[in-house]
């Protein structure tokens, strides 16, 4: 592959490397320099104060939180889900397929709406949940729910195609060498799909970090109260706090950042290797 | 990379379809119990209420100059958006994958940066640099150019968001495209242009859709960045996710409600074409495997 490329660079290449290159720089990487130039813009202390107000703390708590919460569940319940669709014959596959994918599509605001829509005041379920005392919409529940809904597709979507890939013929080697369930499971299965499987939950915590619109809808954006990262960046900015806004938004997009780009490194070079 | 080891498990469908085993009744019941809670229970729910209303009220709601407005804004610079990343998310697949340059393996790890960075911080990148107290406010200002708070900075923020689809989804057919066909082409004596339409670009043509079909529902979906760029100006920058915010938090359910289906409606016939794309693309790509 890369005796193909190594040919003399003509000026018609020249120029598309270039606008290639430029667009890219111009449009995300400049205004990525920006942010981390204003987050530090008044000097570290400044940078470092505006993340240790209670705001802020308790916002980066509820974001773990709910991030933590939204991995778990999307993890355990999205292994079965891809070992169904890519292990055995499953009726309405399609049906299956479309409903995981759904949340890619649908616009957040339209998701939070939904979820209101059932644990809502106005919900169908709102009245038997006020009557119980449970509290799920402008809660810390009904967050976890939007979010898991959000970032639902991810550890299918990463693990379904690895699961094709490896096939069964390791396993029933396994279980023919007399392995338990659980054995050829820990012992054969999860380390082959590991790297699709990490990848998959990287995409769902950066995923369930950043969301804003569906928990914004369904949290009522109380201050100190149901505030996550981001509607705590949203909220300082509304505020004109500048400092405030920058440093959340810094650690936060550096988080998600650093995490994604490690473990894609990582797979990609495992992959890579894999197919040599 | 196009050889072997995949090709004995590309075609599934085909091969292993007999010997696949029915589901065991747990897997099933985890399927479809979360799936049916999580996905199925409020696309249920929204569509009763919908019903609940009434298929008339819903469509009355749309005299609501202010709902059309932001209707047809989000589908003008979300075509917008899809025509620039078709251009250049095809472009940067292109250079990423046939040429070799400075910097080319670090650009390759950051293009799926905006994947990672939350949709808020987007917002706060691009009024960073071109709001009134960006680096680039004063210039702007003197220029009198209105970028935040109107549709430039929505069309800016979208680009951003929606940057990796087209790249992404182009560069591995790319890969395991053969620049034999392209060198055939030109030593027949093809122009520039001719082998560029007519021997590279067809094939890469289902790639392209699929990434294009991604950027047009995000972009139709997108929330956090543009109203932090744009704001909530009706009948200036409200687009179609942000008017409906409003009508929630000012408990117009009708109106919310009417615009919320036919967002979610678009949603569905854009899944439903990616995944036919999907397939068509797997196959392409299969095939030249083969």
């Amino acid at each position: 592959m890369s005796a193909g490329k190594r040919k003399r660079t003509t000026p018609l290449q020249a120029a598309a490397i270039l606008a290639a290159v430029l667009w890219f720089g111009v449009l995300i990487l400049l205004p990525i320099g920006v942010i981390v130039y204003k987050a530090f813009e008044n000097g570290a202390g400044a940078f470092l104060a505006a993340l240790v107000t209670p705001e802020a703390r308790h916002a980066f708590r509820l974001t773990l939180i709910i991030t933590v919460a939204s991995v778990a569940v999307n993890t355990l319940i999205g292994l079965p889900i891809a070992f169904a669709l890519a292990r055995y014959r499953l009726r309405f596959k399609t049906i299956v397929d479309g409903l995981v994918n759904l949340p890619l599509a649908v616009s957040p605001i339209v998701a939070g709406l939904m979820f209101l829509l059932l644990v809502g005041r106005i919900g169908w379920f709102g009245d038997a949940l006020e009557g119980a005392g449970i509290k799920i919409a402008f809660a810390l529940p009904g967050m976890i729910i939007a979010t898991m809904f959000v970032s639902l597709p991810f550890v299918v979507r990463e693990v379904v195609p690895v699961l094709e890939e490896v096939g069964t013929e390791g396993e029933e080697a396994a279980a023919t060498l007399g392995a338990g369930r659980l054995q050829t499971f820990f012992r054969v299965t999860l380390p082959a799909m590991r790297w699709g499987l990490i990848y998959g939950m990287t995409l769902t915590t950066a995923r369930a970090m950043g969301e804003f619109g569906a928990v914004m809808i369904i949290s009522g954006n109380i201050i100190r109260k149901t505030q996550t990262v981001p509607l705590h960046i949203n909220q300082a900015l509304a505020d004109f706090d500048y400092q405030g806004a920058y440093s959340s938004a810094l650690v936060l997009a550096a988080a998600s950042f650093v995490i994604l780009i490690v473990v894609q490194t990582i797979y990609q070079r495992k992959k890579g290797s894999e197919n040599e | 990379m196009a050889s072997s080891p995949k090709s004995s498990t590309s075609s599934p469908q085909a091969s292993s379809a007999e010997k696949k085993r029915s589901v065991p009744l747990s897997l099933l019941l985890s399927t479809w119990g979360f799936l049916s809670i999580m996905v199925l229970l409020p696309l249920v729910a929204i569509m009763v209420r919908a019903l609940d209303v009434g298929p008339l009220e819903l469509l009355s709601t749309f005299k609501n100059p202010q709902m059309l407005f932001s209707l047809r804004l989000t589908l003008i610079v979300s075509t917008a958006v899809v025509v620039v990343n078709v251009v250049t998310g095809t472009l940067t697949a292109w250079v990423l994958v046939r040429y070799d340059f400075p910097g080319r393996r670090i650009m390759n790890a950051l293009i799926d940066v905006p994947f990672a960075v939350p949709t808020v911080v987007t917002g706060l990148m691009v009024l960073s640099v071109y709001g009134p107290k960006g680096v680039l406010g004063d210039i702007l200002a003197k220029a009198s150019l209105e970028i935040v708070f109107a549709k430039p900075g929505i069309i800016l923020a979208l680009l951003i968001v929606t940057f990796p689809f087209v790249v992404r989804s182009v560069q591995p057919v790319l890969m395991v495209a053969d620049p034999a066909a392209e060198e055939a082409a030109a030593t027949l004596g093809a122009s520039r242009l001719t082998t560029f339409f007519r021997v590279i670009l067809p094939p890469l043509v289902p790639s392209i859709l699929m990434g294009a079909a991604l950027s047009f529902g995000r972009a139709l979906g997108e929330f956090g960045s543009v109203i932090v760029v744009a704001g909530n100006i009706p009948m200036k920058t409200q687009l179609a996710p942000v008017f409906i915010y409003a009508q929630i938090e000012s408990g117009f359910m009708e109106s919310a409600l009417a615009l919320s289906i036919v967002l979610l409606l678009m949603s569905m016939i854009i899944l439903v074409l990616f995944k036919v794309l999907e397939r068509v693309t797997s196959r392409g790509m299969q095939g030249v495997r083969a």
